[in-house]
């Protein structure tokens, strides 16, 4: 009665129902066949796959190694830096949330709105810097609004701190974000973009030893990448830390001595090389690169006209003066074209020929005139007529072996050699033929002859210690994070001359005179406490003038600046038993006298007594008082 | 007047796997949107009620005989048509796609009910038409036309993953009723022509969705993002599955629509590979159950009902499946029972209901 027959009239229905699940089965046979094939076989690739989908990672920031003096003084170290960021993906009402923020630290919108628009590139789960370096005032002020401010987050990262401010700074160097160039260099491998690196000096050099490992932190994400919970922490290690040869003390006093005027100190210990102090004035700002140099601060630092940012030391070069009459000394002392008794007859004036006259520095000359008061009192005639018996190239062979004309093998800052001629300097460098005169006013460190301050206090403390000329030392020992030493120096000796005792003894004792006698040229900075030894020098930095020009100036007019003297001084102490050499130049100072010279005498005291100091308390402590 | 027989017969063990499935998709959905702060009433809570909508759905299919519905398969089929028109004249447009209207309140989706409203077309045409060596080629234009028709204007809005859903289900009907080879043959030929054409008519997104298929890597973050975001989910799961709400793919998001389209994902990661297999097995066992209904109807009529129903389900699951483990490309289709969504929910469980329908109605004649 159906409408339809029944499906059992149908032929081959079974069958056909038999294909059908076989088929259906089949399919989803298939489908497992997949999972299996994704579940089992792959499950550890999915696994990672899904791990990178929901772990990111975090660097933590290592704080670099601190530097210290040599008697574990901090001079470098760090400090935490907090700075304001936005995580953009919780920033609901952004204009409300930056007027809050404006109006509580006192900055422009504005500039908050400039720093949002530069990060639009970023990531939106990465903290975006709003402001840097805030203070830990300000800080808290962000903490306690914190509810007022959703996706505002204040974040703590070591950056460089300076206890000494600007001292020693050329020393130290300074640092910068590593530059996009830099960054695809081998070298840097490992570096992330934005990262601090040394840029010169030290925190150069050390870069590697300084940095430590960066930490990382893996937090789990979301597809938003909001973070959900830190899964795992690996704690940054810190950098190594670095022990120089520099006392601070020293340092301190030279940097105070020195004060505003620009010009080099270098400190040498005369036993080893090691580099106690070490003073470029004047200098930069480290903090200023440490967060982040501003470019009208750059401009300003490259446009100074006495070059905050030349490394004078070892850079600067400068005529020695009368400070080379030691050097003048013990080349003719040696070649027996004078000896200490040697007599010249000074009346102001030196005559050559009958169209050259040379001048000493006193018009009304020092009458007759030994070696020893030669030195003692400068007189230029005594080394005019000696230094052209000598001439030049035995005088310069003297000049290298007291570690001049060449450079000190200081490990960085691209050091200049100075420059001390020869005839055969003159003739590759000219292709003329070298004149007497040359010789005459080589003689009292003029003309040709160029040396860094860090040269002639290798040369000063080559004449203390009888000869040696010491590689100058500056990292004393590297100390790993476990405290224990890395590193240690080696003092390296670069010539050693035998000069005859007899000679040593004139030259030194002259020196000596300049100081502690009357009628020595450094005599107004002689010092109770401590013989020093030393010898001034006036260099010019343009030719002098003449008579008239300079009886004219006598009237009172002030010389330009930069047409100035510069003022010279080398020395060593104590007397007896010397240990220590300081040479300064003051730029533009006028005579070595009185502006080189009171240096010397103000950092040899604070040494001292210093030194006296630490000596007593050790004393003390030794004998349990 | 209700016979007590249709009680006894009443394939209860067949609605307890239904139910187990929904069940178990329910829980899914718990875990895959706990994450989801919403004000409203949780998505899994509303899945409840869907369900229980489908339940009375699928009594209510139940009550009145299936046999009745062969006087009104023409006149729903011609009104279903009907809609699919409006639907392009009057529809509403979301996301490119025109494919709701508004009925008296109601949105509807003209192109959903058609995926039942063809098998009772077609299991009407092939219960009435017999051809003991199958179809020819020219037979096959009047049942072809019936089928042809609707699924064109569901491409037109564009639809294509219900066009081909509805191809799907009316050509395993066609295959059910008897092809010749000749007309297989050359049907399969022009077929793949079409597909070669058919190319060119496709929308940008469409083709997109072919080519991010056969290599997901050439856009990861557009069009490729969920298939393999879906792949990690899944292949991360291993044998034993990261454990319920343990699943980093959906609970940290980077699953999309892991609610609905990409559903049984976020089960495989949760669940590994001995949960995936025990879920085929259960819908396996609708699909052939199904079939086993369609062998034992009491006539004609009734057994293509449940060839189509079965291949509805069977279509559904396989295409869902297929994409969710990238071996389909992306296309719209909701895994039956498992994904959210009341739409899918309703054409599911009517189905459902007729096919119990058929199968509890099998002795009486």
């Amino acid at each position: 009665m159906s409408l339809n027959p029944s499906p059992e009239e149908t032929p081959g229905l079974r069958r056909r129902y038999i294909i059908s699940s076989l088929i259906v089965v089949g399919i989803f046979s298939v489908l497992a066949l997949r999972l299996w094939y994704l579940q089992i076989l792959g499950v550890d690739h999915y696994r990672e796959l899904s791990e990178r989908n929901r772990i990111r990672y975090v660097a933590i920031q290592a704080p670099r190694g601190t530097i210290f003096d040599r008697h574990g003084t901090l001079l470098v170290d760090n400090r935490p830096a907090f700075t304001v960021s936005v995580l953009r993906q919780d920033v609901g009402d952004r204009e409300r949330v930056f007027a809050t923020l404006g109006d509580l630290l006192d900055v422009d919108v504005e500039q908050l709105e400039e720093r949002w628009r530069a990060g639009q590139g970023l990531p939106r789960y990465r903290p975006l810097p709003l402001l840097e370096d805030i203070g830990r005032q300000a800080m808290e002020k962000v903490q306690e609004n914190s509810v007022n401010l959703p996706g505002i987050l204040v974040e703590v990262k070591p950056i460089r701190a300076y206890p000494y401010g600007e001292m020693a700074a050329h020393l130290f160097g300074y640092l910068g974000e590593v530059s996009e160039q830099e960054l695809k260099q081998s070298d840097f491998a490992g570096y992330r973009s934005g990262e601090m690196v040394g840029k010169t000096a030290l925190e150069s050099m050390f870069e590697d030893r300084l940095r430590g490992a960066a930490g990382q932190k893996r937090i789990e994400v979301n597809v938003k990448g909001r973070e959900l919970r830190q899964v795992t922490t690996r704690n940054p290690l810190p950098g190594q830390r670095l022990y120089l040869t520099i006392d601070a003390t020293l340092q301190q006093a030279a940097e105070t001595a020195l004060g505003d005027n620009a010009g080099a100190i270098v400190a040498l210990d005369v036993n080893n090389g090691e580099v106690l102090a070490f003073v470029s004035r004047p200098t930069f700002n480290p903090a200023w690169f440490a967060r982040g140099i501003k470019s009208e601060e750059w401009r300003e630092l490259i446009n100074n006209p006495r070059h905050p940012m030349t490394n004078k030391v070892l850079r600067g070069q400068y005529p020695p003066g009368s400070t080379f009459k030691m050097v003048v000394a013990l080349a003719a002392l040696e070649a027996g074209t004078a000896t200490p008794a040697t007599r010249v007859q000074c009346n102001g004036r030196f005559k050559l020929s009958s169209s050259y006259e040379y001048r000493c520095w006193k018009k009304r000359g020092h009458g007759s005139v030994d070696l020893h008061k030669a030195i003692k009192e400068s007189c230029d005639v005594w080394f005019y007529t000696v230094g052209l018996e000598t001439g030049i190239d035995r005088i310069a062979s003297a000049a290298y072996r007291l570690g001049l004309g060449k450079k000190t093998g200081f490990p960085f800052g691209r050091e200049r050699s100075g420059l001390i001629p020869t005839k055969a300097w003159k003739k590759k460098r000219f292709g003329t033929s070298w004149y007497k005169g040359e010789t005459v006013i080589s003689a009292i460190g003029q003309g040709f002859v160029l040396a860094t301050p860090l040269q002639l206090a290798s040369m000063a403390a080559a004449l203390a210690n009888g000869g040696t000329v010491w590689k100058p030392q500056i990292v004393q020992k590297i100390v790993d994070l476990a405290g224990g030493t890395d590193w240690v120096l080696k003092p390296e000796k670069l010539t050693e001359t035998a000069w005859s005792e007899e000679s040593l003894r004139a030259v030194r004792g002259a020196m000596e005179s300049v100081v502690n006698d009357v009628g020595g040229t450094a005599w107004r900075s002689r010092l109770k406490q401590v013989r020093f030894a030393g010898k001034t020098g006036t260099a010019q930095v343009i030719k002098r003038k003449s008579d008239e020009e300079e009886r004219k100036r006598d009237k009172g007019d002030v010389i330009p600046y930069q047409n100035r003297d510069h003022a010279l001084f080398v020395s060593y102490a104590p007397t007896d038993n010397p240990q220590i050499a300081v040479a300064v130049v003051v730029e533009h100072g006028g005579h070595g006298s009185s502006a080189a010279a009171p240096i010397a005498k103000a950092m040899y005291k604070a040494y001292f007594a210093d030194k006296k100091a630490k000596k007593d308390v050790v004393r003390k402590a030794v004998s349990g008082d | 007047m209700f016979d007590r027989r249709l009680v006894t017969h009443f394939n209860w063990t067949y609605l307890l796997v239904i139910l187990l499935i929904s069940l178990i998709g329910i829980a899914n959905m718990y875990s895959s949107t706990s994450s989801w702060m919403t004000a409203v009433q949780p998505v899994y809570l509303k899945q409840f009620y869907w369900l229980g909508l489908g339940l009375l759905i699928v009594v209510m299919t139940c009550f009145f005989d299936y046999r009745h519905l062969e006087y009104l398969s023409f006149p729903l089929y011609g009104g279903n048509l009907l809609l699919l028109i409006l639907v392009l004249v009057i529809g509403r447009t979301s996301m490119g796609a025109t494919r709701w209207i508004s009925l008296g309140g109601f949105n509807v989706q003209p192109s959903e009910i058609m995926k039942i409203v063809i098998i009772v077309a077609l299991a009407r045409y092939f219960s009435d038409k017999e051809h003991l060596r199958g179809f020819s080629l020219w037979e096959l234009i009047a049942p072809g036309l019936i089928l042809g028709l609707p699924a064109l204007l569901i491409i037109k809005q564009p639809d294509l993953g219900t066009a081909m859903l509805v191809l799907c289900i009316g050509g395993t009907m066609a295959l059910f009723a008897g092809v010749r080879r000749s007309a297989f043959v050359s049907l399969g030929v022009s077929g793949l022509a079409a597909a070669g054409g058919g190319w060119f008519l496709l929308h940008d997104y469409q083709k997109q969705r072919i080519l991010t298929f056969l290599n997901p890597e050439r856009d990861p973050l557009g069009a490729g993002y969920h298939i393999i975001q879906s792949k990690i989910a899944v292949g991360s799961g291993g044998l034993n599955g990261l454990g319920f709400m343990k699943g980093t793919q959906s609970q940290l998001s980077f699953l999309p629509e892991r609610h609905t389209d990409f559903a049984f994902s976020v089960f495989a990661e949760e669940w590994g590979l001995v949960g995936c297999l025990l879920l085929l097995v259960l819908y396996c066992l609708i699909v052939i159950w199904g079939l086993h209904i369609a062998l034992r109807a009491g006539d004609r009529f009734g057994m293509y009902l449940a060839i189509g129903v079965s291949a509805m389900l069977f279509w559904h699951i396989v295409v869902n499946l297929g994409m969710v483990i990238g071996l389909l490309p992306v296309v719209g289709v909701p895994l039956p029972l498992f994904s959210y969504g009341g739409t899918s929910m309703v054409t599911t469980m009517t189905g459902v209901g007729i096919l119990m329908n058929v199968g509890m109605r099998r002795f009486m004649f």
